[in-house]
């Protein structure tokens, strides 16, 4: 492979992880506000498809993108209103409302199956996309994988570095004690649930009208991707910088198993496709390994220099989930 | 700030948690609250402090009528409350923590946080690092940090909920001092607490509570046989004591040390015989419930040994020590005592000696109708348990023992009860120990209820244990000083 190949395909795996940043990212805010929404999958399906329909019926992608948006928002607010006003569980409902949403996209997208809808425009960015390396991978791609890049660090911003942000974190962590302080706990749960369900659902039209333009029903491959992105929430811990790092790795192992298929001619093709989620799960192990009791009970074999070293590492990549995460707060 | 409380009323279902509360707190001064558990405090403040919405009366403050709606509105007109437990955020920065509720701005103000926070704390001597975890430090050092944090909010009045609990004697002494600061400074300091020491060593003047009424208020020097009165009420006779002839040792405690997070209680010795009932009196959260949970083999202590009829149990599980016939009855009934949705007959099968897979209905049918009898408990057999009245709950979990019992552990085995159902209880209970010759261990924050029904008393405070006081040779003022740590003689001083 050149390097120029190579350039072009690692461009193409930050192109085709946007929607996974997006919906990471998403879940993430929510999470942070201590609302599990486990209807990921489903929203991702059900807006690809609506927000597909929609700009095929009116040509205009603009209302695809803002259709894809308001279900997953819509999705979400259900998540929340039945967790905060019916007092229901979280992980019961999100479940529920996964597998409707997935059904509905199968079942309202037969019309729409296999037909040519409009595709949002590749935008180069002038002067930036000259730059030798740089320049192809980051800034020759359309706005959406644009919107990626500046997401993160806008999300990341907003938690850790605002005051909204830091109530954010404070409603996740302990209610009673932000409510104490000040914070519409409630109103707040509903507000993160609903724009996280919100970035949720632009992962969809990211993906019907973008990064695997079209609607093909079962065979779309969509199915599953919101799984992932739940598991990069919790083992990017709660954090955006780090859950978008495994979004990456994520969209770089399943472009490894296409690049690399005609040099393993005796794999079936399948395992290869396959690969990328167990893989995935392994990494993620071992990122979060510091949590093991064995290691740590290893590390109290090495040398004092080496084990500060390491511990101080494994220290940095062990997360900690809000601790009020899926728990309802009432008032008084 | 002059804080008036008039004619406030609070009720919790059935529970009359403030009852016509008026008090008018003065600034700059110390103000002590004093009550026993359940006597209304903590209530009264979060009326205050806008956690809880009072059924009647008003609040003014310098004069003016205000209605608080939430803490955070209570701070906004300058009321901030420490929590017993500090409401912070543990795997937060410090200095993070401390900007949470900071009332504007988008961005956040680092630099000017940091600076007001080492400000404050250096006034009054506190040393907070802005860059530690909050989850890294101590229960003393987490309250300075609220201390600073209400200040820099622009608090003028400060409740201080029992801050006393779980702190060093260092880290006490620069509460205090910090307290006597901000009441120099002209601020409003509320200090709510049980402790009669605390009360004469720190407060400027302090109101006294008892089942929710306000008894009076008292100010220095205080007559403190005055105030445990006030505290306690006055002795109310419940007819004869009886005793029961004791026969040989069922309970050996030797030395034995148990400890959780807050407090750590060590060489006890204590025998305790056939018939035998020991009283365990002290605030909640003394050691009282370690110690009995250690005895049934719930809690594994550091240190020590637990004889059971001359065997030694120490460190085995409960189902040993039941075996042995031990048996253990919770304060919370409902959580750890019955299991709700189930019916009085599903218990009685659970509790029962049956063997096998098939339920003999009939004959659980029969015996629950029988127990039903004998326990005059108000209910049917198919009665799901959580449909009964506490004091019907409490009679089923007492026909669930197995006869022939050795040791009973029982924690606050009339709490809740009218006072019928309590004197049945007790009727019930000392039968056992007449007929069956159970020993009965138990923990109470009822002192009438310790001193009229025990044969020996064990005063628990702050983590010491005293000796065993035979109850004949003391009364309900003695005990309550001793609770509030008044001539306390231990057996051996806690270590910290």
């Amino acid at each position: 492979m050149s390097s120029h190949d190579l350039l072009i395909g690692l461009a193409g795996v930050l192109f085709a992880a946007a929607p996974v940043v997006f919906a990471t990212i998403g879940e993430t805010l929510t999470e942070r506000a201590g609302v599990i929404n486990l209807s990921v999958n489903g929203t991702i399906l059900l807006a690809a498809m609506s927000s597909f329909a929609v700009a095929v019926s009116t040509q205009s992608i603009v209302l695809g993108f803002a259709m894809g948006m308001l279900i997953g928002a819509a999705v979400a607010l259900l998540v929340a209103y039945s967790s905060i006003a019916l007092k229901q569980s979280q992980v019961a409902v999100g479940f529920v409302l996964t597998l409707m949403a997935r059904d509905l996209a199968y079942f309202l997208g037969n019309p729409y199956m296999g037909r040519q809808g409009p595709r949002v425009q590749h935008l180069p960015i002038p002067v930036l996309s000259k730059i030798p390396v740089v320049g192809p991978l980051f800034f020759n791609h359309d706005l959406l994988t644009y919107f990626s890049f500046v997401l993160i660090g806008l999300a990341w911003w907003w938690v850790f570095r605002t005051r909204p942000g830091l109530t954010l974190q404070a409603i996740g962590e302990r209610p009673a004690a932000a409510y104490a302080r000040g914070a519409a706990v409630n109103k707040l749960r509903y507000l993160y649930t609903a724009l996280g369900g919100a970035l949720v659902g632009l992962a969809g039209p990211t993906y019907s009208l973008s990064v695997k333009a079209g609607w093909k029903g079962t065979i779309s491959g969509l199915d599953g991707i919101g799984w992932i992105a739940l598991a990069l929430t919790i083992f990017g811990g709660w954090d955006p910088v780090r859950g978008a790092a495994g979004a990456y790795l994520f969209a770089l192992l399943q472009w490894l198993g296409l690049v690399l298929q005609p040099y393993l001619p005796n794999v079936p093709s399948q395992v290869l496709q396959v690969a990328p989620f167990p893989l995935m799960i392994l990494t993620l192990l071992l990122v979060n390994i510091g949590n093991a009791e064995w290691v740590e009970r290893t590390l109290a074999g090495l040398p004092p220099d080496a084990r500060r070293a390491i511990s101080k590492v494994l220290r940095w990549m062990q997360v900690v989930p809000p601790a009020s995460l899926g728990v309802p707060f009432e008032e008084e | 700030m002059e804080i008036q409380l008039r004619h406030i009323h609070k009720t919790f279902g059935p529970v009359h948690a403030n009852d016509d509360i008026t008090l008018t707190i003065p600034s700059g001064a110390i103000q002590g609250l004093l009550g026993e558990n359940g006597a209304g405090k903590s209530t009264l403040m979060k009326v205050l402090s806008g956690y809880f919405h009072p059924d009647a009366g008003e609040i003014l403050l310098d004069g003016q009528p205000v209605t608080i709606h939430s803490p955070a509105d209570a701070l906004r007109l300058g009321i901030g409350m420490l929590h017993q437990d500090p409401l912070d955020f543990p795997p937060m920065k410090v200095l993070d923590n401390f900007m949470v509720g900071y009332p504007k701005g988008l961005g956040l103000p680092r630099a000017e946080a940091r600076q007001a926070l080492l400000d404050l704390a250096a006034q009054f001597g506190f040393s907070l690092d802005p860059d530690a975890y909050v989850g890294s430090l101590t229960v003393g050092e987490r309250q300075q940090l609220e201390i600073v944090r209400l200040l820099w909010l622009g608090a003028k009045a400060l409740i201080f909920d029992e801050p006393t609990t779980g702190i060093s004697a260092q880290q006490k002494e620069k509460l205090f001092a910090a307290l006597r600061r901000l009441a120099a400074e002209g601020k409003t300091v509320i200090f709510v607490t049980h402790k009669l020491e605390e009360v004469e060593m720190l407060c400027d003047r302090v109101a006294v509570l008892r089942a929710g009424r306000l008894v009076g208020e008292a100010f220095p020097p205080y007559d403190l046989d005055q105030l445990v009165r006030m505290m306690f009420g006055k002795a109310v006779s419940k007819g004869e004591r009886v005793n029961t002839a004791l026969g040989k040792p069922v309970l050996e405690i030797k030395n034995l040390a148990v400890e959780d997070v807050r407090v750590r209680i060590q060489g006890v010795d204590l025998t305790v015989r056939e018939g035998e009932v020991i009283g365990l009196a002290g605030m909640e959260g003394s050691g009282q419930r370690h110690l009995l949970r250690a005895c049934a083999g719930l809690v594994r202590p550091v240190d020590g040994e637990i004889w059971i009829d001359g065997h030694n149990l120490t460190g085995k599980s409960y189902h040993e020590f039941m075996r042995r016939g031990v048996a253990y009855v919770p304060a919370a009934r409902l959580e750890e005592g019955l299991v709700p949705t189930l019916t009085l007959l599903e218990h009685m099968i659970l509790a029962g000696e049956q063997k096998g897979l098939i339920i003999d209905r009939q004959a659980a049918l029969q015996r629950t109708h029988e127990r039903i009898q004998t326990f005059s408990i108000r209910g049917r057999p198919h009665s799901p348990i959580e449909s009964l009245s506490g004091g019907n709950q409490q009679r089923a979990l007492l026909a669930l023992l197995r006869p022939g019992l050795r040791l009973l552990l029982m924690e606050h085995p009339t709490r809740g009860l009218d006072m019928e159902s309590a004197i049945w209880v007790w009727d019930t209970l000392k039968r056992r120990c007449r007929e069956e010759r159970t020993a009965i261990f138990f923990m109470s924050s009822d002192l009438e209820e310790i001193l009229h029904y025990s044969d020996r008393i064990l005063v628990f405070f702050s983590g010491q244990v005293s000796e065993p006081i035979p109850a004949q040779e003391t009364d309900v003022e003695h005990l309550g000083q001793l609770i509030g740590g008044r001539g306390f003689q231990p057996v051996q001083e806690a270590t910290p």
